[in-house]
């Protein structure tokens, strides 16, 4: 049976495709696997954004919360996609809820350490930062077409 | 002011030979060499409806057939005029399978006017059907190759015709995966379909996303444009079927451009005030096409500069 390390599931995620391995043993430096249960959450509101969660199998619900209204699902993330990037830019808090709604297996980044890790290599940090733009620029994009309603009554 | 057509009439595809492109119905008729139209498509035939079926709070599928001779022979992604006697007709898309002498299935989302009428159709009454018109999806131009179906809203009728035409030939096409955006789970439509595509033999994949959905919701939330990343497709051998709200479908035609399909091998299906269907009135117009003869489907390298020109 073979073994499979934090490096060898970081790897194979679209997110680090094309990261050569020295960069994602530098990574895997700072990670650790989580398992959530469906229901349990990952992040809260306003809570402290110390990780960055890269998914490996499963399915996070992102709410918010409003009162009298109850939580609403924004937005998901799935296997292959990562939450989120208030670990990288402060004030390194959350904007949402991030629910788990199946089995869900993810990679924890500690936040520190990826920016320490940054700060000493700017070459390793400027192209972290370059897949993390990407991702918000493509959820933006997103955004800005669901806010169109394009499916509601015309 | 309307543009003049051009004379004589505009082929298709113009400019260079386009390989992909989906291009005019066949004169021959959409079974092919040897095939007769069993009527004039121009003219209006009295067909019953035999069945109904509410998707949503607006949306309806009817089931129609001719109250004398054959039933309407047609090509997935053609649509006909379809009207009541008083209220006048509309453009709507054959929702179900082609061939067979069955019946036929089109699916109407009450927007008001003639669609209203049609869209409250009970079984019984009698609607006039003209056509069937339009160029088809041609999904055999897939064949040997990936299947990638992309659908929005009320966008998936159109394509459940294609889908049926490749399940009856599943063995000639590889991954088959269809992507589907909602606006919440309860206004998705052909829910019952998409749970049965997804299994049993011959299965296709089949992706869901909403835009809004409640606690309760266990599936995706997001633009349809997510789910591309994770969909099974060879990206030299796909060919890409697309039907949902204009914008949406440019934003879909875009993220499959750059996930690396030719635009060739991207259709759409466009939609304008299409009213006679046959290419004389010029309701339709874009540019040097009319979308009720030259389309609806269109390869997105035709059509790519005019859905992005204002005014068009």
């Amino acid at each position: 049976m073979t073994v499979r390390t934090i490096a060898d599931f970081l790897a194979e995620h679209p997110f680090f495709a094309g990261l050569d391995n020295p960069a994602i043993a530098e990574l895997a430096g700072c990670a650790l696997i989580m398992h959530v249960s469906p229901g349990d959450y990952l992040f809260r509101q306003g809570g402290t954004a110390d990780h960055f969660y890269v998914i490996t199998r499963g399915r996070v619900a992102l709410e918010l919360f409003s009162p009298g209204a109850g939580p609403h699902v924004l937005d998901s993330a799935g296997e292959g996609e990562v939450l989120d990037w208030p670990w990288l830019i402060p004030p390194y808090r959350w904007f949402f809820d991030a629910r788990a709604v199946e089995e869900t297996r993810v990679i924890s980044l500690d936040a520190a350490c990826l920016r320490g890790k940054c700060d000493r290599d700017p070459r390793l940090g400027y192209d972290l930062l370059q897949r993390v733009a990407q991702v918000m620029s493509h959820r933006l994009q997103a955004t800005r077409v669901r806010l169109l309603d394009l499916y509601g009554p015309r | 002011m309307r543009r003049a057509r051009p004379a004589p009439p505009a082929p298709a595809c113009p400019g260079p030979p386009d390989p992909a492109c989906p291009g005019p119905p066949d004169p021959a008729g959409p079974a092919g060499p040897g095939h007769r139209q069993a009527h004039d498509p121009t003219i209006p035939l009295p067909y019953r409806v035999v069945g109904t079926f509410a998707h949503t709070a607006d949306t309806v599928t009817l089931t129609l057939e001719p109250t004398g001779g054959p039933s309407l022979d047609f090509s997935p992604g053609q649509f006909t005029m379809l009207g009541t006697v008083t209220a006048g007709e509309a453009p709507i898309s054959i929702s179900g399978g082609p061939g067979g002498d069955g019946p036929i299935e089109q699916t109407v989302r009450d927007a008001g006017g003639v669609s209203r009428a049609l869209a409250r159709s009970r079984p019984g009454d009698i609607l006039t059907v003209r056509g069937p018109y339009g160029t088809g999806w041609r999904v055999q131009d897939g064949a040997g190759g990936d299947i990638l179906l992309i659908a929005g809203g009320i966008g998936l009728a159109p394509l459940r015709s294609a889908i049926l035409a490749l399940l009856a030939n599943r063995p000639t096409y590889r991954h088959i995966t269809l992507l589907y955006g909602a606006r919440s789970p309860l206004e998705q439509v052909f829910r019952e379909d998409l749970a049965g595509w997804s299994s049993g033999p011959g299965a296709i994949d089949v992706a869901v996303t909403v835009d809004h959905a409640p606690v309760a919701w266990q599936g995706r939330v997001g633009l349809v444009t997510r789910l591309i990343p994770q969909a099974r497709f060879d990206p030299g051998s796909t060919l890409a079927l697309v039907c949902g709200p204009e914008v949406m479908m440019r934003v879909v035609a875009d993220s499959l451009s750059d996930a690396g399909l030719d635009p060739t091998r991207i259709r759409v299906s466009l939609e304008r005030n299409m009213e006679c269907g046959i290419g004389l009135c010029g309701h339709c117009q874009l540019r040097e096409y009319f979308i009720c003869t030259d389309g609806p489907v269109f390869s997105y390298s035709q059509v790519a500069g005019h859905l992005a020109t204002r005014e068009l």
